[in-house]
């Protein structure tokens, strides 16, 4: 019996039939996709932080209010995916405490600090355009609600990437100092945003399966070659480099090679040591225990009204 | 410097009051974006940040279109938001208090929309069309805000020993700060005339609901603060003010 429904599911994914929460599934696929689902939907509410940190400095009431709707559109994405996740058998606060107790992931771009304005720029345009790369294949990702919340996710992320670059098309117009601030931005940002596509593919565990399932389309190493191949385009109009001396048009392959990633710094930053894990999941928890009598007041008050009701 | 100290036209001064307490609370709610309690909440009041600055460009751009048209002087949004030291913001004290936990927070939220309600009520009204315009569109944001914030002080006042507590050290806290608002200055008195008594009322009796229905009582208090819409503030305001016209005070002149 377990074999046959196994073979159905594998049969409904072939075809390209969308598993619903209802469905039979292995037990590995919702543990993969609650996984999976989860570490991306604390990713945005991890990545407000970075972000946030210059909500108080914007450098115009414009560029204030580009920035506040885009954080707060990364909170309702956090929203979309937690419900996703739930639709699996996890309740958003047991994500929570995951995440708290750092048994969690989530991105490890997140645990790099935002330090010049030009950072508002870079994280649109290459942290969010790293972040589309991944996530539009996921559109069509085998797990229904998953696929429907990235839909959504991917129409205002790549939104976001236009105003980060546009951001910084200003600044790269502008004077010396600002100049500078982009370069710098993007030599910072470079390298971790090419890890967020995970280890290469020799390495990645989680890889073979996943393609398998449709929950993954592409692997790591395809989608990192692909994010090159457009930044080390994009770049050239801001008239700015990448900080890689490797990176080079191969017309063979058609496509650009790069530089040696230290995978080091990768494992460190998973591992907890990147400039800013504790930080971030400082303030994560902050806001949760501290956020503590409010919830439990908004409880009270609401089983208070429905007894007299 | 810029500074608009010298400015005598009452509108223009009204205009950089009614500004001025938008971007000053839309600074402090804007500073809960990604810290609240509840993530849904922190949506909705980043989503009142969002009016409250897009508020004060509006009064913004229009008291610097009078400026350039009676001094002559190129201002801008940017320029009266950036650029003005803390004796030219002419807002009131209370929206420059720290936010403190998030009843507080909520608290301020209710009478600052409370006030603005019913000051934006009559200013629809006004025969400055590009006024009572800037006022209509305001009102529906504010309507939300009001019931937002209601709903919050009546849940949390209403709610556990704890927060009901908690609610009322706050109301002991801020409630010196809320005369302010309807003790009018010659400024307002002359753009507003009669109907700054109906806005006392209506922002008394708009207030005086929410809290008895929250269970909250307002303290007696012996002397109230003020000084703000003349430019006299409380510490608070250099230190918003250091942060958030950093660049444009770093990088003088630059385009962003």
């Amino acid at each position: 019996m377990g074999t046959n429904l196994e073979e159905q599911f594998q049969q409904k994914i072939d075809q390209e039939i969308k598993i619903e929460p209802k469905d039979w599934m292995p037990q590995k696929y919702r543990h993969t996709l609650i996984r999976q689902i989860s570490q991306h939907a604390h990713s945005e509410v991890v990545g407000m932080l970075p972000e946030g940190n210059w909500i108080s400095r914007a450098p115009s009431l414009k560029r204030k209010v580009i920035l506040l709707a885009k954080i707060q559109d990364e909170a309702g994405h956090g929203l979309y995916l937690y419900s996703a996740a739930e639709t699996l058998g996890i309740s958003r606060d047991e994500m929570y405490h995951q995440l708290h107790a750092g048994k969690a992931k989530y991105s490890s771009i997140f645990n790099y600090p935002t330090l010049t304005w030009a950072d508002m720029g870079a994280v649109g345009w290459l942290v969010d355009g790293a972040a589309i790369m991944n996530q539009v294949p996921l559109c069509r990702t085998s797990y229904g609600p998953y696929a429907r919340a990235m839909v959504r996710v991917c129409k205002e992320e790549s939104f976001h990437q236009r105003q980060g670059f546009e951001s910084l098309l200003v600044l790269s117009k502008g004077t010396d100092e600002q100049k500078r601030m982009c370069q710098d931005a993007i030599n910072r940002w470079w390298w971790p945003c090419l890890m967020m596509f995970g280890p290469p593919d020799d390495e990645s565990t989680n890889t073979i399966q996943s393609m398998q399932w449709k929950i993954k389309r592409f692997s790591n190493d395809e989608l990192r070659q692909k994010f090159v191949n457009m930044i080390a385009e994009q770049v050239k109009i801001l008239g700015m480099t990448l900080p890689d001396p490797d990176l080079k048009w191969n017309e063979e392959k058609k496509q650009y090679d790069f530089g040696a990633i230290n995978w080091e710094e990768f494992k460190q930053v998973i591992q907890g040591n990147g400039p800013c894990n504790k930080e971030r999941l400082d303030a994560r928890r902050k806001a949760w225990d501290e956020g503590a009598w409010v919830r439990e007041a908004a409880l009270a008050y609401s089983e208070k009204k429905s007894k007299q009701s | 410097m810029m500074t608009t100290q010298e400015i005598e036209n009452p509108l223009i001064k009204f205009l950089l009051h009614l500004g001025d307490n938008a971007l000053i609370m839309g600074h402090r709610n804007s500073e809960w974006c990604g810290h609240g309690p509840i993530l849904e909440q922190d949506i909705a009041l980043t989503n009142i940040a969002l009016d409250q600055i897009g508020q004060a460009r509006n009064f913004y751009q229009y008291a610097a279109k009078l400026i350039l048209e009676s001094s002559g002087e190129q201002l801008t949004e940017d320029s009266l938001a950036y650029l003005r030291d803390s004796w030219d913001f002419k807002n009131c004290l209370l929206v420059e208090l720290p936010n403190g936990h998030w009843g507080r927070t909520v608290l301020k939220q209710l009478i600052v929309s409370a006030y603005q309600f019913c000051v934006y009520q009559e200013l629809e009204k006004n025969a400055d069309k590009q006024l009572a315009a800037i006022a209509s569109k305001s009102l529906k944001e504010i309507t939300y805000h009001f019931r937002w914030s209601s709903e919050w002080v009546i849940r949390l006042g209403d709610g556990t020993s704890e927060s009901t507590q908690k609610m009322k050290d706050a109301l002991d806290a801020i409630w010196p700060y809320t005369n302010e608002w309807t003790n009018f200055s010659d400024y307002e008195l002359n753009i507003l005339g009669d109907s700054h008594l109906t806005i006392r009322e209506n922002f008394e009796e708009k207030l005086g609901a929410v809290l008895s229905e929250a269970g909250l009582t307002a303290p007696t208090i012996a002397f109230s603060q003020d000084g703000g819409k003349k430019g006299n503030h409380t510490e608070h305001l250099g230190y918003i003010l250091a942060e958030m016209q950093f660049l444009q005070r770093a990088y003088p002149n630059a385009a962003w």
